[in-house]
């Protein structure tokens, strides 16, 4: 086989809370990969979620660009690309990354590649499971979106379905809040259900009549409020694991079911999950367990790489990149990204 | 001063829908109201009324989400997440309250010193006495 030079990109993702930097070799080995939370911060206020401010990520972002280069024992001109998160997302953050990627590359004359978050969360799986490629199906569940994705190529991607109101993270957060669970709501209810009966009340199923791919979450989160509200009308105390359990079993069900029906619609092989709620543990469990029941590949990231990183960022540049995808230095953040466009 | 009763979010989406058919260049409105009282089946009927097509989901989590597709851009936020006002120059948000759009913030009692004079004011409500599904919406004109 020829000897080909390793590729290193240096990924930046400011979109949203986290900070983050990686460097990645060839698209599916992390050299490094920092990330700074705001979620301590964020803990304190008690279910609120107050800080959006780029100021954060000013402060941070050439720390963490550089301990991502120190860690990878990389040098800036020993990059081939930057990529960095260009949208979806608020316009103020999303400017603190893809201005800094600009100088870095403006001043080091390294490539630059802008990416879209989501892809990002799709290529985790690329380092997760070195040995995946295209086509497959991806499930993006996050704060912010609840997509399934038909991945026909490297970069090429068809949305089957997504949601009609809430997002999937979106449905944990509020009902977590209306049940006094707190911030975050994804990993608090993950474990409250643990020792609650999924069973102990039915919460629909919702499905959208106009699309059997797309998600309704905001019918559930009534369903939710409306039992707490009739409890408290009757008086009684409802039980705070049992409401998260049946709840989480109830977004399952339906992100299961949908799954597995584009699963059998289109005769994919493998299946993927991705994103933030990617590390529900009953949600990985149940896919998981379907996947395999139709001997279909599944894969599924640590959690690590579901949250938002930068690892993820520099695996889908290096896709991009291979493509001759490479962005100039008029590159903007889009708040309005959408997914498959440039 | 509208008072307007609902009975279901059909209801609410008809009401909201033919806000959106009469809604000027720059209009912002105030959407208030508890979780789940339906500040969002109202932007998606407002939205539909638009003559937006693309689907209107909830903009919790993005803060603001913006639709070209109908006779007005929308821009659709939801401040929950803002803490501080001053979060709001994140968002761009200046160029929205007065630019040619039509703005929906829910939420909007979180910045209110942020909300331009003329904003009109949407209010839902539940009564439980009154079922599960019953949402009373005022809607009240500020700049007259
Ligand atoms: N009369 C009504 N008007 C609006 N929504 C209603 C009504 N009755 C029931 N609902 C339900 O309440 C929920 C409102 O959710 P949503 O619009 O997301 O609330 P919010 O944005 O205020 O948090 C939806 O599931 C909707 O079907
Ligand atoms: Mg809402």
């Amino acid at each position: 086989m020829e000897e080909r030079k390793d590729t290193l990109i240096l990924g930046i993702e400011t979109s949203c809370d986290e900070t983050a930097a990686a460097v990645v070799k060839n698209g599916r080995e992390i050299l490094s990969n920092v990330i700074s939370s705001q979620i301590d911060t964020h803990t304190l206020y008690g279910g609120v979620v107050p800080e959006i401010a780029s100021r954060k990520h000013i402060e941070r972002i050439n720390q963490v660009v550089r301990e991502a280069l120190a860690q990878s024992g990389t040098e800036l001109c020993g990059l081939s690309a930057i990529g960095v998160t260009y949208g979806p997302g608020l316009v103020g953050p999303l400017l603190v990354g893809v201005s800094f990627a600009k100088a870095l590359s403006f001043a080091s004359g390294v490539k630059l590649v802008g990416v879209h978050h989501i892809e990002g969360h799709i290529a985790a799986n690329y380092i997760e499971d070195p040995n995946l490629e295209p086509p497959f199906l991806c499930l993006v569940v996050s704060g912010g979106h609840t997509h399934l994705v038909n991945v026909r190529d490297y970069g090429e991607y068809e949305i089957l379905g997504r949601t009609m109101d809430d997002a999937a993270g979106e449905a944990f957060d509020k009902v977590a809040r209306a049940i006094g669970l707190g911030y975050p709501g994804g990993p608090k209810i993950d474990v409250a259900a643990k020792a609650g009966n999924p069973e102990a009340v039915h919460f629909p199923r919702a499905k959208v009549a106009e699309n059997a791919y797309d998600f309704s979450f905001s019918g559930l989160k009534s369903a939710v409020l409306n039992y707490l509200n009739s409890c408290q009308m009757k008086g009684e105390e409802y039980n705070q694991a049992d409401v998260a359990a049946s709840f989480q079993a109830a977004v399952v069900d339906v992100l299961t079911e949908h799954s597995i029906r584009a699963v059998r619609e289109t005769g994919a092989k493998t299946f993927a999950l991705a994103g933030g709620v990617a590390s529900n543990s009953a949600l990985r469990e149940s896919l998981e367990k379907a996947c395999a029941g139709l001997g279909v590949r599944f894969c599924v990231p640590q959690p690590v790489l579901c949250t938002d990183n930068g690892a993820m960022i520099a695996a889908a540049a290096y896709f991009e990149l291979q493509k001759g995808a490479e962005s100039g230095l008029d590159l903007n953040a889009i708040p309005n990204l959408k997914l498959g466009e440039r | 001063m509208i008072v307007f009763e609902s009975h279901s979010d059909e209801d609410t989406f008809r009401f909201a829908s033919k806000m959106g058919r009469e809604a000027v260049p720059g209009t912002v409105i105030s959407l208030t109201g508890d979780l789940g009282c339906g500040k969002t089946v109202f932007s998606k009927g407002f939205a539909s009324g638009l003559g937006v097509t693309e689907p209107v989901s909830s903009p919790t989590f993005t803060i603001l989400q913006q639709y070209e597709s109908g006779r007005l851009v929308l821009y659709h936020f939801d401040v929950y997440r803002i803490g501080d006002p001053e979060e709001m120059e994140e968002t761009g948000y200046e160029d929205c309250f007065y630019g040619n759009g039509v703005t929906l913030v829910e939420w909007a009692e979180r910045i209110r010193e942020l909300l331009p004079e003329g904003t009109i004011l949407v209010r839902i409500e539940k009564d439980l006495e009154k079922g599960m599904d019953y949402r009373r919406i005022t809607v009240e004109n500020t700049g007259g």
